[in-house]
């Protein structure tokens, strides 16, 4: 009798084992996954397939437009809608100057040339208009309308009109990624309005408020206080708006007080934001001397963070 | 013989009716709908609620057309939707390959029950899927993201009767043809 052979006909051939497939790309999802936390060598290919999102994802605002506009603005015309768009953009345009940033950059100007200092800031900003949140639950980001074609770095600092909202993270052509200053790995330094002190507000995750870290208990920081940012990074020029104090636990035992904030900016609802230009020219890191290695070891694991 | 009350009709097919292999730009428009549903631009409480639609759609043609939709589809959609959402690279692509490698396995056992029963199961796969990416970020560092995690999985699962008859309907006889 003749065996049987034990190859399928074509027809039942279906390829490799669904097992086999799924330890293939298995392995290949975690080799892209360190890939890309590890070392960050997929920038380009997040680039380019981005572009390719790019047009459905500016498609899909169009439903949401028109919805928002029928049901926000159901009753009145069309006419007061488109007003009211660009009074809210030229709103967040002046921000700086509701703040007291123009002014104060005018006495900055005056002072600097009395002192014949070259102008370190360049006042350039860029309106930009949220597209969408960031669908991710474990970060805090919005994506905007403008990136590298419109002038945007990475880096620059973007407010709304009441305050700071984030940082630019990630630049794509036509649009780009802003981390809010709720996200974990955010921190914005800042200065106590009332008393001048200086601090960090650390963000701290989706659904928690933000918090000054490291303050000692005998701090002089009181519920309501404001905190403006003070310019220490380089990021945001001094005197923006940040945030509220809203709560302050002195406990004995611990080390250090816990002072939670409420962020001043819409955060998480202001439709314009404004994008800031990068300071232009910083003074050189002075060199550290060597033997003080914790010291740059703190200072290293910060800069990462921004 | 018992007369099927559903041929032709909005609802769901009962399991001796034979539907006709799906068109495959049917199947991409579908997965593009899928991806855009995702991409959708929502804040505020929206954001807990939202289930994932292209799980949803992909399980569907994963456990439907197993010919055309497989674990390595799954897995490229999955890279498209971590450049949406700029997540880490790789994480729902993933989270996508198990989802898709779960449908294979429990394809023939899922399409005997009734719709909601099936629902019961694709919760299991949904959550699956969303502990995948719980897990690769708690590797990477992310804090807890506390029970509200969960919903989206779960009204996911709630959708799974309406996205099945939304995408069976094209493929389903049409009454003429059917007539016994």
């Amino acid at each position: 009798m003749r065996p049987i052979t034990v190859d399928p006909p074509a027809f039942f051939n279906r390829g490799p084992s669904p097992l086999a497939r799924l330890a293939f790309f298995g392995i290949l999802s975690l080799a892209l996954l360190f890939a890309d936390t590890r070392y960050r060598y997929l920038e380009n290919v997040r680039q380019t397939v981005a572009i390719a999102l790019y047009p459905l994802q500016r498609a899909l605002e169009m439903p949401g437009a028109a919805f928002a506009y029928v049901s926000g603005y159901f009753g009145a015309n069309r006419r007061m809608a488109d007003e009211n768009a660009t009074l809210r953009q030229e709103l967040v345009a002046r921000a700086p100057a509701t703040q007291g940033y123009v002014r104060e950059q005018g006495e900055n100007a005056r002072l600097r040339a009395l002192l014949d200092v070259r102008t370190q800031y360049a006042p350039t900003a860029i309106a930009v208009q949220v597209l969408y949140a960031g669908r991710d639950p474990f970060t805090q980001k919005v994506f905007v309308d403008k990136g590298t074609s419109a002038g945007v770095q990475a880096g620059a600092g973007v407010i709304d009109e009441n305050g700071v909202v984030g940082q630019v993270t990630r630049v794509f052509p036509y649009m780009s990624e802003v981390t809010l200053l709720t996200d974990r790995d955010q921190a914005v330094p800042v200065q106590v309005e009332r008393s001048g002190a200086r601090s960090v507000l650390f963000g701290n995750g989706t659904g928690r408020s933000p918090e000054l870290r490291f303050t000692s208990p005998s701090a002089d920081l009181r519920v309501g206080d404001r905190l403006v940012t003070s310019g220490l990074d380089g990021t945001y020029p001094p005197g923006l708006a940040v945030a509220q104090i809203v709560d302050v636990v002195r406990d004995s035992g611990q080390m250090f007080a816990r002072i939670f904030c409420k962020p001043l900016a819409g955060i998480d609802h202001s439709e314009f934001l404004l994008v800031l230009s990068q300071s232009a020219a910083l003074p050189a890191r002075p060199e550290e001397p060597g033997d003080v290695d914790a010291l740059k070891k703190g200072g290293r694991a910060r800069g990462r963070r921004g | 013989m018992r007369v099927l009350p559903h041929v032709g009709s909005f609802g769901p097919a009962s399991p001796e009716e034979i539907l006709r292999p799906a068109r495959p730009w049917f199947v991409l428009l579908s997965l593009l709908i899928g991806l855009l549903a995702n991409l959708a631009p929502v804040s505020g409480v929206a954001m807990t609620w939202r289930p994932d639609f292209l799980a949803l759609v992909l399980l569907y043609w994963c456990i439907q057309e197993p010919r055309y939709v497989g674990v390595g589809t799954a897995w490229v959609v999955g890279l498209l939707m971590d450049v949406g959402d700029a997540t880490v690279f790789g994480q729902h692509a993933l989270a996508y390959a198990v989802l898709a490698y779960g449908a294979e396995y429990f394809r023939r056992r899922v399409l005997r029950f009734p719709l909601w029963q099936q629902a019961v199961q694709v919760a299991g796969l949904l959550v699956l899927c969303a502990l995948i990416v719980l897990l690769v970020r708690f590797v990477g560092g992310a804090p807890p993201p506390g029970w509200r995690y969960l919903v989206s999985p779960l009204v996911g699962a709630l959708l799974w009767p309406l996205v099945s008859v939304l995408l069976q309907t094209p493929q389903r006889p049409s009454r003429s043809g059917s007539r016994r």
